[in-house]
This record gives structure tokens, sequence and C-alpha cells, in this order.
């Protein structure tokens, strides 16, 4: 975790976290980054007013907060790396939504935009994640897997147990605004660490642009393998630039633990099994975030990471734990029951189809996860959804004998 | 703008190695002249309004190419960019406009009593006649570049001045944000309207952001003459009508286009251009005159002839199928159009196209007769 840390200064590159209006980010160390300067470009020749974004038509978490007088106050600024206001809510500009799904509708393009433009981005972090006021709360980070309890499903219903979040480089910059440079020096700092990993979380690396077309087929065939992003969200953000340069997928050899590069974070870390064994997929999930943590470390990097916001992403909506735990579970009559979404409201849970966020279930299997990021702990979200799903099978048993169900008094969402 | 990376300065602390991109499987005229020397003489540099080589330089690293169709692969964000990224864009001006040397001059004729013939283009072959081109207010960045605030100065001051045409050129103006219904399905139905850019060539250069503010249509009455306003460049202009009187469509064509550049004129607003390289627009492929003009023509048997492909290039002119650049053609029916931008005035590429449709027209009544066609196949123009 960053608390007060020393770092063996490296001579070919100085990373510097500046502290910057509205409060600095707690970090240990510090370093120093030369910042180039080009010239001073010509900023905008119009007001604020004339600037403003017609949102009109919009709805997103950045359309709902993004006041004229906020914008104004904010366009003028940029992070150390250059990155503007304009730039992190291009995507929701561009992207007005859907009537009934509200994207967040900006990204971050490093550390310090969660500063800079904090007045925009603490509001809509708050909306988003059902009322925590970073500008008060702390996150509580927690990977003890040892602290669940009873995290093992009844195999029937439950076919599959995943958890994944993200990690970012401290000192880069995040997808949306990395140069060539920066992507490829994230890449060879991760991959560098995962080398290091043994026993059952001994692996390898598949450079997108370097892997042979068997390799791909096999990550095919594994459900591995992630495509350039198509979605607008991401494209009108940035993220694809470049495409595939940097971008790869490192897994173990047993096919349990697996790492994204690059793609909509610097990394994407995933724990995976068949079966319901969740407690076990908690338990290589904290390990393996650990070790990875400490194989950076020892080479003079840490992740970004603040008590505060917790973890930061590229994304809003995964600040905190970044954390999804969730299960593929056959829950056909439950499914049907007009009841199912606010016995999954009151869990704190959240359905999609099988094919991950926007597909439909199949077949009555659908994947089963946390709501919340923010605000919680990694063994809070994962005991949530333990004992949500045990629930939700229990209803499923109740129904396939003819008995009735009841839906749960609500959660309580923030332990604080 | 458009992307973070392009005021990231900490990648100046990088190696020139370190930055440059992976052009190893890309096929576009950028990823042949870009060299890691140019790139490390050009990386530090930016037009006054903050455009950098890495911004004229992204849509061709995100777009490695065709193996067939060579695209440019680099945009413009400003006028200046054609002089500060010089070293790259000149080579790539040469490669894509025939050998044009950075010390070649451009010839301007928009005098449509020039064009000879061009009014007897067979209907029943010639089923409709186009001529476009663009143009770019002085002063304002382009597309790729250009903030919501500037955007909407562009649409206001070009509102304002096709609103004050009259005669032949009176008209209307339609923004596509506030548009009704039945003005969408009308001006669908009138091959008019264009949609948000999704080909990634425009989309990977930052043309569609904001998509729709600022951006819209503006048509005469008689609907033969158009004006796109921020699509790919701030003006598109376009005349067209049915049937094979090119002469009439060049006609309104030339006498629109001095209409409209007077208006702007008079606001302190002109177009941009040069004498070296004439019209300035955002893709540079579309330098010099940015005119196409083209027919679209029933060539049934002639273009399933072996030298159909060296008359067209003979003659200066390409095809398209009749969706437009990247189409097939359907039942035949091809979109004939010059070849050339920049080295040729309006009127001489305008000719090409008149003089050359005409013979192919005839070309292909000899086939219908089952006659040989050899002894009518030109000299290379």
């Amino acid at each position: 975790m960053a608390s007060s840390f020393t770092r063996i200064l490296s001579s070919k590159r100085n990373v510097g976290i500046l502290s910057l209006v509205g409060g600095s980010v707690a970090a240990g160390f510090l370093l120093h980054r030369e910042h180039v300067t080009a010239g001073e470009p010509l900023r905008r020749r119009y007001p604020a007013s004339a600037e403003y974004p017609d949102l009109r038509k919009h709805n997103n978490c950045m359309a709902s907060n993004l006041t004229p007088a906020i914008y104004a106050k904010l366009c003028d600024k940029a992070t150390p790396n250059g990155y503007t206001i304009d730039q992190a809510i291009q995507t929701g500009v561009d992207n007005p939504g859907h009537p009934f799904i509200k994207t967040v509708g900006l990204v971050a393009g490093d550390e310090e935009s969660y500063e800079v433009f904090a007045d925009l981005l603490d509001p809509v972090i708050k909306e988003r994640h059902n009322g925590y006021d970073p500008r008060v709360m702390k996150h509580p980070t927690d990977l003890n897997a040892t602290k669940i309890q009873s995290g093992v499903f009844d195999e029937r219903y439950v076919l599959s147990s995943r958890v994944r979040t993200g990690r970012s480089i401290r000192g880069l910059s995040l997808p949306p605004a990395c140069t060539r440079a920066e992507r490829r020096e994230v890449e060879r700092v991760v991959v560098d660490a995962l080398s290091g990993l043994k026993g059952d979380l001994a692996g390898k690396y598949y450079s997108l642009t370097l892997m042979t077309e068997q390799e791909q087929q096999q990550l095919i065939d594994d459900h591995f393998l992630f495509d350039k992003p198509v979605s607008p969200l991401l494209t009108c953000a940035g993220m694809a630039r470049d495409w595939p340069d940097a971008r790869g997928i490192w897994h173990n050899n047993e096919k349990t633990f697996l790492i994204w590069i690059n793609e909509e974070d610097h990394t994407r870390v995933i724990s995976m099994e068949k079966g319901g064994n969740m407690k076990r997929v908690f338990e290589r999930f904290c390990r393996g975030l650990k070790e990875v943590e400490r194989l950076i470390q020892e080479r003079g990097w840490e992740f970004m990471w603040n008590e505060r916001l917790g973890y930061i992403l590229t994304c809003p909506s995964n600040l905190g734990t970044g954390l999804r735990a969730g299960v593929h579970v056959k829950l056909p009559r439950l499914g049907k029951d007009p009841r199912f979404s606010k016995i999954l409201d009151n869990l704190r849970l959240q359905k999609r189809g099988t094919g991950g966020v926007d597909t439909a279930a199949v077949g009555g299997v659908f994947d089963i996860s946390n709501l919340d990021r923010l605000g919680q702990s990694e063994v809070q979200l994962v005991q949530t959804v333990i004992d949500g799903v045990n629930y939700l099978i229990e209803c499923e048993k109740r129904l396939e004998k003819g008995q009735d169900i009841k839906v749960p008094a609500p959660l309580k969402q923030f332990n604080h | 703008m458009p992307f973070g990376n392009t005021h990231n300065n900490f990648k100046l602390n990088y190696k020139v190695e370190e930055e440059f991109p992976d052009l190893s499987k890309h096929n576009n005229h950028m990823a042949k002249v870009l060299t890691k020397e140019i790139y490390g003489k050009l990386r530090d540099k930016q037009t006054p309004s903050g455009y950098t080589l890495d911004d004229v330089i992204q849509t061709g690293v995100d777009n490695p190419g065709h193996p067939f169709i060579m695209t440019v692969g680099c945009v413009a964000g400003d006028e200046e960019s054609y002089e500060v990224f010089k070293d790259l864009l000149d080579p790539i001006i040469s490669d894509r406009h025939g050998g044009y040397k950075s010390t070649d001059k451009h010839k301007t004729d928009l005098n449509f009593e020039n064009l000879k013939g061009g009014d007897d283009l067979d209907p029943n072959y010639v089923l409709s006649s186009r001529v476009r081109t663009g143009r770019s207010i002085k002063g304002y960045t382009l597309p790729p570049h250009n903030s919501r605030g500037e955007r909407r100065a562009i649409e206001k001051l070009a509102v304002e001045a096709l609103t004050s045409l009259d005669g032949e050129f009176k008209g209307k103006y339609y923004p596509l944000k506030s548009m009704t219904d039945a003005e969408q399905e009308q001006l669908i139905s009138d091959h008019f309207l264009f949609d948000k850019p999704v080909s990634p060539l425009l989309t990977c250069a930052g043309m569609a952001r904001d998509w729709p503010d600022a951006r819209g249509i503006w048509h005469n009455d008689n609907k033969t003459f158009l004006v796109w306003v921020n699509e790919e460049d701030h003006l598109r202009v376009i005349s067209m009508q049915k049937g094979g009187n090119m002469r009439e469509v060049f006609r309104r064509f030339c006498v629109g286009l001095q209409k409209i550049e007077e208006i702007f004129k008079k606001h302190n607003h002109g177009f941009m251009w040069n004498e070296h390289l004439g019209y300035i627009l955002t893709c540079p492929s579309n330098l010099g005159t940015g005119l196409r003009g083209g027919v679209h023509v029933k060539l049934p048997k002639l273009s399933t002839h072996p030298k159909f492909e060296e008359i067209l290039t003979r003659l200066r002119l390409q095809k398209r199928g009749t969706g437009g650049v990247d189409t097939a053609s359907v039942g035949g029916v091809f979109d004939i159009s010059n070849a050339d931008r920049l080295g040729s005035s309006e009127v001489e590429q305008v000719q090409l196209v008149v003089d050359g449709v005409k013979l192919m027209v005839e070309m292909e009544k000899k086939l219908e007769k089952g006659e040989a066609i050899d002894g009518m196949i030109p000299a290379q123009k």
C-alpha cells in the first residue's frame, strides 16, 4: 500500500507528484520529473460560455454535475501532463447516454486529474457511488482473504466464480492520456514484475503485436483475448490510440489468474475458475495482487492509491476497490419472479447477462456481482456477494419446492 | 487537443526510439515517409494554436491501411500545420500528388467560361453530374483540432453568409441538432443528409468530437447547390443535378463559390489559400482545388473490359461505386471523377472529366455494337 515509502531513484527517469490546487495526494514519496516546455500554445479565444458543451439531450453523471460555473472554473486548468477538463469530459459529450442506463461520462487522464478537477469529480463520484463523499470519507482497503466465511457455493447452481479489479502504475499517465513511450513503460514494468511470479502463479505474457495465430486462437478459445475497444464510450476517450502497441495478456499456466495490460486501465487483474469455490478464487486474487505489488515495489514502482479514493483507475466508477466479484448462477425460477430486481437491490447486487455488461441472460443463467466499488473493502464486498448469492440460491430452492420467498431487508451501505 | 498525449510534454524525456510509432504493418503515405529523424526533428514543435506532430499522425498510426488502397494517414489541425510540419507533409504531398515539388505553384481557375463543352453528355448513360470542393475559413483551426467555441463561430459565420444569398442561390440552413423528423426524412430522401462519421480514418483524427454540435446542411430551394458545415472540413460545397449537363453544374459551382467567398471576405475572414498549395483543407489529399467533379454513368460493358483501369489512368480519372468512396458499383453504374487535385486548375480538372466521360460513353456504345475499341484508347494525359 502507498504509505510512507522510500524509493531508490532510478537514473533514467524520476517521477513527480506535485501538490495541486485543492489538496495533496497522500503519497509517501517524492520524485522529480522534468517538465519540458515546448512553448505555450495559444489558449482559447472564446469565453467559457461559448465553449460550454450542449448537454440538453444528455443523461450521464458528468452532464448532471457539470454546471457552467464549474466548467468556467476548470476550463483553463491542466494537470502537469497537460490533461484538461475538455479532454476528461469528451467521452460524455460525445455519448449522450441511454435513457435507462446512466453512464459516468468522464475519465481521468492521470492521477492528478482527480485533484485538479475535483470540483467536478467529487460530485460525480458521490452520485455514482451512492453518496460516498470523497471530501470527508475514507476508503478501507482489505485484501485478507482469510476473513471470508462460507465462500463455497452449491455447484448445482453456481457454474463459475470470478473476481476482477484494476491497478494503475503511479507516475505514468492513464490510457486516455498516455503517450506511446509511457504505455510501453507500463507494459515493461508489469511484464517484468509478472515474470517473478512462482508456483501456481507462474505464467507467460502474450503481446498483442507479437502473438502467433495459434496463440491467438488458444486465447480466444479460453475466452481470455480482449479486442480493440469498439465501444464509443472508450474510443471517444482516446483509449484505443496506437492499438495494438504495448497491449497484451498475461496468464498463469493453470489459467486461473489473468492480467490484461493497457486495455481500459494500466492493468486489469482477474482470478477465476469453474465451479463455486469463490473463497479460493478470492484467496488467489489477494495473493496474486500482493505478490505483483511486492515485485513492482522491488523495482521502485507502486500502485496509484490514496485513502480518499482507494485505488485510482481511469473510470471514476472503478475507484475504491475497482472490484467486481461475481458468479454465473442458474436461477431460472427466481429470474422470472417479479421480486427479483428488488431482492438484488436490497442485497446490493446487480445482474448482467452471461456475456457481461449489456448482454441478456441465457437459459436462466445470470451473472450476479456486487453493485458497490467505493466505501467498502474488498473483503466486505466479496462477503456481500457470497451472502447474497447464497440467499438467491435458497430462494431458487424454495421456489423449486413451491414454497414462498421473502424480499430481504436492505443492507446498510457504508460502515463508517 | 484533441487527445491527452499531445500536450503531455513528459514524452520529451523519452528518447525518440521509445516514442516512435510501430509502423511495421502500415501501408499509408505517412508511414512511408515518417522516419525517426523526421520524428525527432518535429516532435517538440507545435503550431501557434498548439497542434503537434502526434496529433497530425494519430489517424495514420491507428489505421494501418489497406493493402490495395493507399490512404494519406495524416491531417492538418490548422493552416500553419502545413508549414510547421513541412518536413513530413511536403514529401507526403509529393507522393500523393504525382511528384508535386515544394517549389511548385498551383493554379486556381474558377472561370466556368473557360470550360469547353460539357453540356452534351448523353443522359441515357450519364445519370447525374456533380462537382464538390471544400473551403476553410482563415483564422480558425480545422475540424481535427477546433474547440466547440470555434466550431460554433464557424457555423455562425457560414450561416450568415449563406442566408444572404439570393436568386438561384436562395436557400435555408438545417442545423443537425435541431432539425425536425420531417426535415430529416426529406434530407435523407434527397440524399443530402450527412451522417456522423463512422470511418475510423475520421474518428481517430478527432473530427467527430461533440457531434452534432454546430454541424448542419444548407441547400438552395432548387436543391442544386448544397453546403455541409463542419463535417470533415469547415465547408464542403456541392453543385449537382440529374442528367449530363456538367457545364451547368460547373457554372453554378463557380458562381456560387465566388459569391460565398465575397461575403466571407467582407467579414474579414477569407478562405485559406496560398499560391503553393492552393486551397488549404484538412486532408492533404484535398489540397489544390479540393475538387472532385464526377458523374454517375452506366458502363456495364466497358467496366468489364480488360483495359478499363488503364483507360481510366490515362484519362486521369478514378472510379468509385455509386455510394461514394469505398463502395461497390451497382448495375454497372460507376461514379467517375478526376483523380488529380493539386497542380492543375478547376477548369482543367473538370475538362478532363467532361472529355474523358464523353470518350468512355462512345466506347460503351461501340462495345454494345460488338465493335472493338482498341483504336480509341487514348494516350496518357
